[in-house]
């Protein structure tokens, strides 16, 4: 094998993507997938896969690992690739056991990129089987792409990872894997929780002109703002931080262990409990007065939301008790940028609470530097 | 023999063919590799002995830690190897007078008459000493002079400084200025905090930062401008300024200035016009109208004096009455029919650049500003808002490109299109159209990092531009669109007659890989030993 060979690992999840079209809300579980096919759902990740490939086709030496069928194979082949087969599903019909034991395989290959078709179940599987131990990047093809792995679509996808295997883009950021509970979405319920991270390039621009001066990178920009939380911290004063990358800077710059998809409770410098749920989080701030316990949350999930995704351990209590001006909002301005001039949001489950949190806020994006947002609810 | 209708052979169904450029290679090494040792381009004769004899040794006179140990390590040539040297890299170049030069918009990128570089390269002007006696630079006081009661005038605003050294370097004057003020106020420590837009220019945030103040941006409404509730959510009595920038860099000229200016007032803060984009609004709209206490402009854009990449420059800037005291040092002041120069300002926040700034672009501007005259000012701004929304209308015909932010809505002087869409459906970004683009010997930009509006392109045609010449350049990106949709890879593969290809990105992050002299080139690149100091 020659010594500059790109190994890029291909899952696609078969299944991926099938409840949408006939309204099911979603594909997880067999007794929905098989009700989709029952309903005239037509497979399509494999397409997805297909047209994500088209942009690899110029990455020199480049080899596919991938899994057998319509779980990469074919897709690989439809674009005239020939790829190494490393296994096969254990049913004729595919389950999210094969898509992390097809992960595992791809990690223990040292592929260079694993890249997937699926939707935010496909995510949350290849999140538990390989975590942040590979660069990995997702096509979307699932009905729910809450999850902030997935490139815009099949195309850029293709494109991203070309460019990553090329080594033109080398930049990897943790980026949030997050899952709703589709039973609830079908009882009118939305809850997106984080369940973790995966490592997916960033495509920076790729040429620059001398008037562009790129920032320091998405690490410096957290580490700015964690200095500018840390500066203006108050004694005796409770400070719950809310899940994410960014929050878990400032936990890092006191010296202190972050649960990445909890809620920490730090006071004095010191760390009082770690992934705290509703109640605990109301024990800790019960009895304290006024302005003696904030709350310290960043966006969650790529879409602008500051409470009711990913936190809700921050509920309408937790939130009505601590008082919006107790509420420190952080984000990199390249989080705010994405956002493409949609304001944040809040979900909380309370209406109440939601309009105590909208309007105007202040957002912490630097080393002494805000943005101020409107918040809607 | 047949005639030949020799006038139309380079168009096709009415319309011009697009060029066949094709850049200049030279291989040329950097000037150091080119040095031969003892090679002269200039022999300057011997000291005569009788010379020698009657003046002793002029160095004598240098205090000895203030001479070199060993001659300075330049290279050396003969005077034809360095002007084949220059002219060999001016090819491997697309400056300003090669291309029509609409691509780098908010720069304002028009035309520097040459007769104005005669001036400022007259050895009246070029022979002159900053250090001369008052009396012996009348003319060039003058002229600064003048051009100050000129930006008054086109400003409202009561004095002017020419000192600083750029744009970032008035706005800088201008934060220091309000510093000063806040401080004679007894404010300074509690007013910590100046608010911007995300659409101003990014110096305004990076001067305040710099000047150690708390930043505070503004992002756009819901409609597009610049939002005031979130100014309302952002001013308070730790309020120093207001920076921002009018029309900002959307090409969006916010309808509500002067209720910006009002409320920031009523907090007792000062607000600064940073007149960046005055290209579009000369003769029509002033700082003092829309109440401002500061403003700068910036002559490498509005005066038409060279970009000269990157420097030096001239920013100048304005203030009202209440703040002239905190101008930098000197200023020119007039007395009856002399001028000098006043150091004698203890309220002064000092020098922000050094002597009096840069002369020669002052005389530029002075010689454009008058050949223009006051109608002709305003006409200027005019033709470039014309050019600018016939600029707006033919490439929204492009499928795939939009004017996000106030939409539907006429622009000033520039917009930062998006080329999203097309993005989305090609997987072509907006700096590959650019590499392509250079195909054809056109420069085009995208937007300061990080990028607010996805796939961004800020195009400023000004008023330099024929109708043919926004036609070109339309047609070309229209041109290049059809090549990403159709031969994407072309594209993406791009530049093909250009020399120099696509450009690792990732050392331009490294400090370490810096290497912006010879000497830090020897030692990164060719693993010299660091000298001792």
């Amino acid at each position: 094998m020659a010594e500059n060979t790109r190994k890029l690992g291909l899952i696609v999840n078969p299944v991926a993507g099938l409840g949408g079209r006939v309204g099911l809300k979603g594909s997880d579980g067999l007794h929905v997938q098989r009700k989709a096919l029952a309903l005239g759902a037509v497979p399509h990740a494999g397409d997805r896969a297909i047209d994500a490939l088209d942009r690899l086709g110029r990455v020199a030496d480049l080899e596919i690992v991938t899994w057998s069928g319509a779980m990469g194979e074919d897709a690989a082949r439809a674009r005239g690739f020939s790829p190494r087969v490393a296994g096969s599903s254990k049913s004729s019909e595919s389950t999210a056991d094969d898509t992390r034991a097809a992960a595992v395989e791809m990690r223990e290959r040292g592929v260079d990129l694993l890249l997937f078709a699926g939707g935010d179940g496909t995510a949350r599987d290849i999140c538990e089987a390989v975590g942040e131990e590979l660069p990995a990047l997702g096509i979307p093809a699932g009905v729910k792409i809450h999850s902030a792995v997935y490139a815009t679509n099949p195309l850029n996808a293709g494109e991203l990872a070309a460019l990553f295997l090329q080594g033109r883009v080398s930049a990897l950021r943790s980026a949030e894997v997050m899952d709703i509970d589709e039973d609830a979405v079908r009882r009118g319920q939305i809850s997106a929780h984080l369940h973790g991270y995966l490592k997916v390039p960033v495509r920076s621009a790729l040429v620059q002109s001398l008037k562009a001066a790129s920032g320091p990178g998405e690490e410096a920009a957290m580490a700015a703002i964690a200095t500018a939380v840390t500066d203006s911290m108050e004694p005796d004063t409770l400070y719950l931080i809310g899940p994410g990358t960014t929050t878990r800077a400032i936990l890092s710059r006191m010296g202190l262990d972050k649960t990445l998809i909890g809620v920490d409770a730090v006071e004095n410098s010191r760390l009082l409990a770690n992934d705290m749920n509703e109640n605990q989080i109301l024990a800790s701030i019960e009895g304290r007065k006024a302005g003696r316990a904030k709350i310290v949350v960043t966006p969650v999930g790529g879409q602008g939301c500051i409470f009711g995704r990913g936190n809700q351990q921050f509920s309408p209590d937790v939130l009505s008790r601590v008082g919006r001006e107790n509420v420190i909002v952080v984000s990199t301005q390249d989080k705010l940028n994405s956002l493409a001039g949609n304001s944040l949001w809040v979900d909380t489950g309370s209406r109440k609470a939601d309009e105590m949190l909208s309007g105007h806020l202040r957002v912490i994006t630097g080393y002494k530097e805000e943005a101020i947002c409107r918040v809607a609810s | 023999m047949a005639q030949r209708d020799i006038t139309r052979e380079r168009y096709t169904d009415g319309k011009p063919n697009l060029r066949r450029y094709h850049q200049a290679k030279w291989d040329e090494p950097v000037i150091f590799e080119l040095s031969v040792p003892g090679q002269r381009g200039i022999l300057v004769p011997e000291v005569e002995p009788d010379l020698r004899a009657e003046v002793g040794d002029v160095l004598a006179d240098i205090p000895s830690g203030m001479r070199r140990q060993a001659p300075p390590a330049l290279p050396e040539l003969s005077q034809v190897a360095v002007v084949r040297h220059y002219m060999r890299l001016s090819q491997e170049n697309l400056g300003a007078d090669l291309n029509v030069d609409i691509g780098q918009g908010t720069c304002t990128m028009k035309h520097n008459p040459k007769v104005n570089d005669q001036l400022a390269a007259s050895p009246k002007l070029s022979d002159l000493h900053p250090s001369q006696d008052d009396a012996t630079v009348q003319g060039i006081l003058e002229i600064m002079y003048r051009f100050e009661q000129i930006l008054k005038e086109i400003s409202g605003l009561d004095r002017f400084s020419l000192q600083p050294g750029a744009g970032s370097a008035a706005i800088y004057a201008n934060v220091s200025i309000i510093r000063a003020y806040h401080k004679a106020r007894g404010e300074a420590d509690q007013r910590d905090e100046i608010i911007t837009t995300i659409f101003s220019h990014p110096s305004n945030a990076a001067c305040a930062k710099t000047a150690g103040y708390k930043v505070i941006t503004l992002y756009p409404d819901a409609d597009g401008y610049p939002d005031f509730e979130a100014l309302e959510a952002a001013v308070s009595e730790r309020t120093a300024a207001i920076l921002i920038t009018n029309p900002e860099d959307t090409g969006i000229f916010n309808p509500r200035i002067a209720d910006f200016v009002d409320l920031v007032h009523e907090a007792g803060g000062l607000c600064s016009y940073d007149q960046a984009n005055a290209n579009g609004i000369l003769g029509i709209t002033r700082a003092r109208e829309a109440n401002f206490d500061l403003c700068h402009f910036n002559l490498h854009k509005t005066f038409s004096t060279p970009h000269a990449c990157g420097g030096p420059a001239v920013g100048a800037t304005g203030v009202r009455n209440e703040l002239a005291k905190y101008l930098p040092v000197p200023v020119v002041e007039r007395d009856g029919d002399h001028f000098h120069l006043d150091y004698d300002r203890p309220d002064s926040v000092g020098k922000v650049g050094s002597f009096h700034g840069v002369p020669a672009n002052v005389v530029r501007a002075y010689a454009w500003a008058m050949s223009m005259g006051a109608d002709g000012l305003r006409e200027v701004a005019e033709i470039a808002v014309l050019n600018n929304n016939y600029l707006l209308a033919k490439m929204l015909e492009i499928p795939g490109l939009s004017a996000p932010y106030a939409e539907g809505k006429r622009r000033i002087e520039q917009v930062r299109y998006s080329w999203e869409k097309l993005a989305e459906e090609t997987g072509v970004h907006s700096e590959e159209l650019g590499i392509r683009a250079a195909d054809f010997g056109l420069h085009y930009w995208t937007s300061h990092h990080p990028f607010v509006v996805p796939e961004p392109c800020t195009l400023e045609p000004t008023e330099s531009y024929s109708k043919a010449d926004l036609d070109e350049y339309v047609a070309v990106l229209a041109h290049v669109v059809d090549e990403a949709r159709n031969d994407p890879d072309k594209v993406k593969t791009a530049p093909h007659n250009c020399t120099v290809h696509t450009i690792e990105h990732a050392p331009f992050d490294d400090p370490g890989q810096w290497a912006v002299t010879w000497r830090a080139y020897r030692r990164k690149v060719g693993g010299e030993e660091q000298e001792g100091t």
